[in-house]
């Protein structure tokens, strides 16, 4: 098939969110599977899950002593958080992708392209940053 | 009269043979959800791996269904698992915005290299729905679960009358593009294996177009759901973009949208492991094979049982959330 019509950049942005996506799931399986079968400790017992999970996300902050944001990367060595890296990276993705596009548009002197990708990096930044959604408890 | 008879008896054995495993897996999702709904409970009813068990399973059953049907997989897991299983709905809609999102994510690429996703068409309006989405999730974070529960079954509601109401259309007629898609670039190129040729494509009503992705983005983030359902028929019957095109941007606009929703949900602890990791290696791998059956599983009977499925789901949230139906 011919694809001589897709564009450098988006060809780009594909094989790049490709990778993303694919070091993403691993990453997220096997610190799964560490934290599953016990192969790191856990903040919280997973044989207490069945009777927290029902509980409103801010109760369930309180009664496990978990704290909100970044703050997790602290508590990386327990199988609980580490299962959260692979999601973290799997949310970060595009951000690597809408980096890498920018000069593509910049070369062609696409200012609104270039704007759009800027504003949507912000987006996405702001969004992870935790400015917006904890840091606090 | 004989061989009439014989014919028919045929035409059923073939129409049963080919409908059978949608009708068994929906049945099964029925069966695992009632169970789940009736020894809710009990926490201490079934050891802690017993939950994602059948979370993980019944999201590989979702993921069969998801892609015959055509619907995205994190529409029919924020109502099903929020409605029938003991987690509670924060959690859910945390998993939920991660299910949807590596679905996009694994889908993404290969759309975007054949040019049934565009980048220029895509970009603008996932800009929007990013930010929307944000807010969408922050706000569904604050207010009261049952008010959600609420809002989520008369949207589901929705998505139903949507789905079963909703015309497509394989190539739309625009006859010359708006002053802001032009101004974008908002056109291209792809090749319809179908018609073994390039089809060249436009959009119109592109300013429309952006203020309902500000919705759907705040819709997405509020309840946890990946918007394909929205997403489709705005850029194909309002836009005017190509079925194909419209259903590989929609799924690669949501590789956006999902990740700044997501993060608001991660940042706010929002997101179990031991719900989202089972959740979304189960639609992953159900969709892997849905993907493969496509040429099995007749679409028409998915789609309808999906749609019942929906109704179904909608409903027990919008009972749960006026507390008539716990």
């Amino acid at each position: 098939m011919d694809n001589n019509h897709i564009s450098v950049e988006q060809q780009r942005y594909a094989t790049l969110l490709s990778w993303g996506a694919r070091s993403g799931l691993v990453l997220l399986i096997v610190c799964f599977l560490a934290y599953v079968f016990g192969w790191m400790p856990a903040h919280v017992p997973v044989d207490q899950l069945p009777y927290l999970w029902n509980l409103p996300v801010e109760e369930y902050l309180k009664q496990t002593n978990t704290t909100t944001g970044w703050s997790w990367l602290k508590m990386i060595g327990e199988g609980d958080f580490a299962s959260l890296v692979g999601i973290a990276w799997l949310s970060s993705c595009s951000l690597i992708c809408l980096l890498a596009i920018i000069p593509v548009y910049a070369r062609r002197r696409d200012k609104v392209f270039v704007m759009i990708c800027v504003i949507a990096l912000a987006v996405q930044l702001l969004a992870a940053s935790g400015i917006l959604g904890g840091g606090h408890h | 009269m004989l061989r009439n008879a014989v014919l028919a008896i045929r035409e059923t054995g073939g129409l049963v043979k080919t409908n059978l495993l949608p009708v068994l897996l929906v049945l099964t999702i029925f069966a695992g959800s009632t169970y789940a709904a009736e020894v809710a409970p009990s926490a201490s009813a079934m050891p802690w791996w017993g939950w994602p068990l059948a979370l993980f399973i019944t999201c590989f059953f979702l993921g069969i269904v998801a892609v015959p049907s055509g619907v995205g997989g994190g529409v029919l897991f924020v109502p099903i698992v929020g409605g029938f299983f003991p987690f509670h709905l924060d959690f859910v809609r945390g998993a939920g915005l991660l299910v949807a999102l590596a679905s996009a994510l694994a889908a993404g690429p290969s759309l975007l290299r054949v040019g049934l996703a565009d980048l220029r068409l895509a970009l603008p309006l996932a800009l929007l729905a990013s930010a929307s989405s944000i807010a969408g999730a922050m706000i569904g974070l604050a207010i009261p679960a049952s008010l959600v529960q609420i809002a989520l079954g008369i949207t589901i509601l929705g998505i139903v009358v949507l789905m079963a109401s909703a015309k497509k259309s394989e190539f739309p007629d625009v006859v010359a593009p708006d002053r802001l898609s032009a101004a974008l670039s908002m056109h291209g190129i792809f090749h319809d294996a179908s018609q073994g040729k390039n089809i060249h494509w436009q959009v119109h009503r592109t300013p429309l177009g952006l203020l309902l992705f500000v919705g759907i983005g705040f819709l997405a983030g509020l309840f946890g759901m990946g918007a394909g359902w929205a997403n489709v028929p705005v850029l194909n019957l309002l836009m005017g973009a190509p079925l194909k095109v419209s259903a590989g941007t929609s799924s690669f606009i949501l590789t956006l949208v999902d990740s700044s929703a997501a993060w608001i949900y991660l940042n706010k602890g929002a997101v179990l492991a031991m719900i989202a990791v089972p959740s979304v290696i189960g639609m992953m791998l159900g969709a892997f094979i849905g993907a493969r059956l496509l040429h099995v599983l007749k679409a028409s009977v998915v789609r309808k049982l999906v749609i019942s499925l929906l109704l179904f789901a909608g409903l027990r949230a919008l009972l749960k959330g006026l507390g008539i139906w716990m």
